[in-house]
């Protein structure tokens, strides 16, 4: 198990994970879906999460995305405990310190590239200009300014994924949430996307990618692998780029 | 989300699946407008009744024979003898018996057969008095009507109601005619206004003649006294009941009996009215609440609907929590969704409701009266059925956990 010693530092890592532990009931039965995971990252950072299916990785993603919350131990998110949030809070969390992006894309078909990106702005109450003026200003940053009203079926999988990155960046998240972010694109898409993030990564933002292709974790600073419910702390210790160079 | 994006959001998905939404507006716009149409052709049919119970005459009193009690059935008759005489006409005519009744028309009436030249007509024969004709509201378009003389002399005269005169002349001046009632030969010297059937007779197809001559020299047997129906004319609505006081004790004096033994009914044009409309009332109702069933039922479509919907967008759902929506904006998007389901079906309801008013008179020779208020309730009640339907599926939405909804397939 990973031990990171809790410092007295008056800056909060912007997610920290403290024995957090998870149980599904499924039927009769229970799964121990976490077990005691502690983990911190930092402002800033790019972190990919391994590990394979069934690992507990999409847990854990769910968890530090506020769309679940954590059985036992405590969850920090920018220096907030969310783990005994109510809905509303949780939604207002997710709202405004996560941009979400999913394998999927989970993007609307009928509305167009930036009615999609501006969809968390009406949840914040921003007002219609903003909202457009802020959802154009995210597409152009992802390189879709020319692609604004089309819809999510005239677009190609790789944009897309950018259009939901848009959808993920608008609200200027503290955490940048990826799951799974290539796992519907070809090659060329992925780095596409992959390379996004780096950008994104070079811009100052912490972005956690959540993934099992080797490949993908590579594009991280660092690796934290999710193995059992548990993370992996020998693998962990070793950066993927690192490792995959032996 | 703001009212405005919520309601954006609404007619987006209504408009995103379009035929399921008309068919589920569909259901709600019959009900609507056979809510509508149903209190109109009920509401046109009364007004109809009122008003052929209006044109009877106003401030207007009516006096039958007989009389039907709950306990005792019916007293007397018109078929037998009649128990009104026209000593009962004489006695309310009286200004000191009756001071507030300022009009006395004593009616004898009987199918006969009326003969001008070679035409054969069978009609009503009413025997009367000249008040009669401000008594029944009634006017002449040509002549004039007998006098009190002519009624002391059982003159030989008669009045034409216009179909009468068509009848039995066609398009000829029936005026000086000559038409023969029973052996009698009479003058015609008037013909009545037009005024259209009322429930129970045809008032443009009559032969008016003076009472006494009825009595006397058509009427094939006997009672030269007895009359049919004793039509009084209040001084104003404001003495109508004092009237009908001042009738009922003078009738019952002349008469010599008491009020449970009376051997005559009298009847307000108010009353003649509640009864009239008595059945038509109870069948619009039945109606309205069968028209208020398929409403109901159209009601049931919109939640049905909205549960599939919210079923197949689980994934929306779920997006839309993780990107922030708090359970009560979910709830109202869906709510929303509903009432808005509810209110387009009610609008155009009511625009159908309205066209079928001007459509179906055509048809059914029965007046449609469609008030505002009918329209703006029709409105209000498919509103509330959209949102009532909606609650159920609104609050399901609303409970889903944000990452059952997005995993679902």
């Amino acid at each position: 198990m990973s031990t990171v010693p809790l410092t007295g530092d008056v800056i909060w890592p912007i997610l920290r994970l403290r024995d957090v532990g998870k149980v599904y009931a499924t039927g009769s039965m229970e799964v121990d879906a976490l077990r005691g995971v502690s983990m911190d990252v930092d402002r800033g950072e790019y972190v990919a999460i391994m590990g394979p299916s069934g690992s507990g990785k999409s847990t854990l993603m769910h968890i530090l995305g506020c769309l679940d919350v954590p059985t036992t131990g405590s969850y920090h998110l920018a220096g907030e405990d969310v783990s005994a949030m109510s809905e509303d809070a949780l939604a207002a969390v997710r709202n405004r310190q996560i941009g979400f992006v999913f394998q999927q894309f989970n993007l609307l078909a009928a509305l167009p590239a930036w009615r999609n990106v501006e969809l968390p702005l009406c949840y914040s109450g921003a007002g219609r200009a903003e909202r457009k003026e802020r959802a154009m200003g995210a597409l152009a940053r992802v390189g879709l300014a020319d692609r604004v009203d089309h819809r999510p079926g005239e677009l190609s999988g790789g944009q897309q994924q950018r259009v939901a990155v848009a959808r993920a960046l608008v609200t200027d998240p503290s955490l940048i949430l990826a799951d799974e972010p290539t796992g519907n694109l070809d090659s060329h898409s992925s780095a596409d996307v992959l390379g996004l993030f780096a950008e994104l990564h070079d811009q100052g933002r912490t972005i956690v990618l959540i993934t099992h292709e080797p490949d993908v974790a590579t594009s991280a600073q660092r690796v934290v692998r999710i193995l059992d419910g548990q993370v992996d702390s020998a693998l962990s210790a070793i950066p993927a780029s690192a490792g995959s160079a032996r | 989300m703001s009212w405005g994006g919520t309601i954006r959001t609404a007619l987006e998905a209504i408009g995103s699946r379009r035929l399921r939404s008309s068919l589920t507006m569909l259901g709600i716009l019959i009900g609507v407008a056979a809510v509508m149409l149903t209190v109109g052709l009920g509401q046109g049919a009364q007004t109809q009744v009122r008003d052929q119970i209006n044109r009877l005459g106003s401030n207007l009193l009516i006096v039958s024979p007989g009389s039907a009690t709950s306990t005792s059935g019916i007293r007397g008759g018109r078929g037998s003898a009649s128990t009104l005489t026209t000593r009962d006409a004489t006695a309310l005519a009286s200004r000191v018996v009756a001071p507030d009744i300022a009009r006395v028309a004593p009616v004898v009436t009987g199918s006969q057969s009326l003969t001008a030249r070679s035409t054969n007509w069978s009609t009503n024969v009413v025997g009367t008095t000249p008040d009669w004709l401000p008594v029944r509201a009634r006017s002449l378009t040509q002549g004039r009507f007998f006098t009190l003389a002519e009624l002391g002399d059982a003159a030989s005269v008669a009045v034409l109601g216009s179909t009468t005169a068509t009848e039995l002349f066609g398009g000829r001046d029936a005026l000086g005619q000559s038409v023969t009632i029973n052996g009698t030969t009479l003058t015609v010297i008037g013909i009545l206004n037009t005024v259209g059937s009322s429930t129970t007779t045809d008032e443009d197809d009559q032969a008016v003649v003076p009472q006494t001559t009825y009595s006397s020299r058509i009427a094939s047997s006997g009672n030269a006294r007895g009359i049919s129906t004793l039509y009084l004319q209040a001084v104003s609505t404001d003495v109508l009941s004092a009237a009908y006081q001042e009738a009922q004790k003078a009738l019952l004096s002349t008469h010599g009996v008491t009020v449970a033994a009376a051997d005559f009914t009298i009847s307000s044009q108010q009353s003649l009215l509640t009864t009239a409309t008595a059945a038509d009332r109870t069948l619009t109702v039945l109606l309205a609440g069968i028209a208020a069933i398929s409403l109901l039922v159209g009601g049931i479509g919109v939640m049905n609907i909205m549960l599939v919907s919210v079923t197949e967008r689980i994934r929306e759902i779920g997006l839309r929590k993780a990107l922030g929506a708090t359970p009560r904006a979910v709830r109202r998007q869906f709510l929303v969704e509903a009432s808005t389901l509810g209110l387009c079906g009610g609008v155009l309801g009511v625009l159908l409701g309205l066209v079928g008013a001007r459509v179906l008179p055509h048809f059914l020779n029965q007046p449609v009266t469609i008030s505002p208020v009918a329209g703006i309730g029709a409105l209000g009640v498919s509103l509330v059925i959209g949102i009532v339907a909606g609650v159920y599926p609104a609050s399901r939405a609303a409970r889903l956990a944000p990452i059952d909804a997005l995993r679902s397939e």
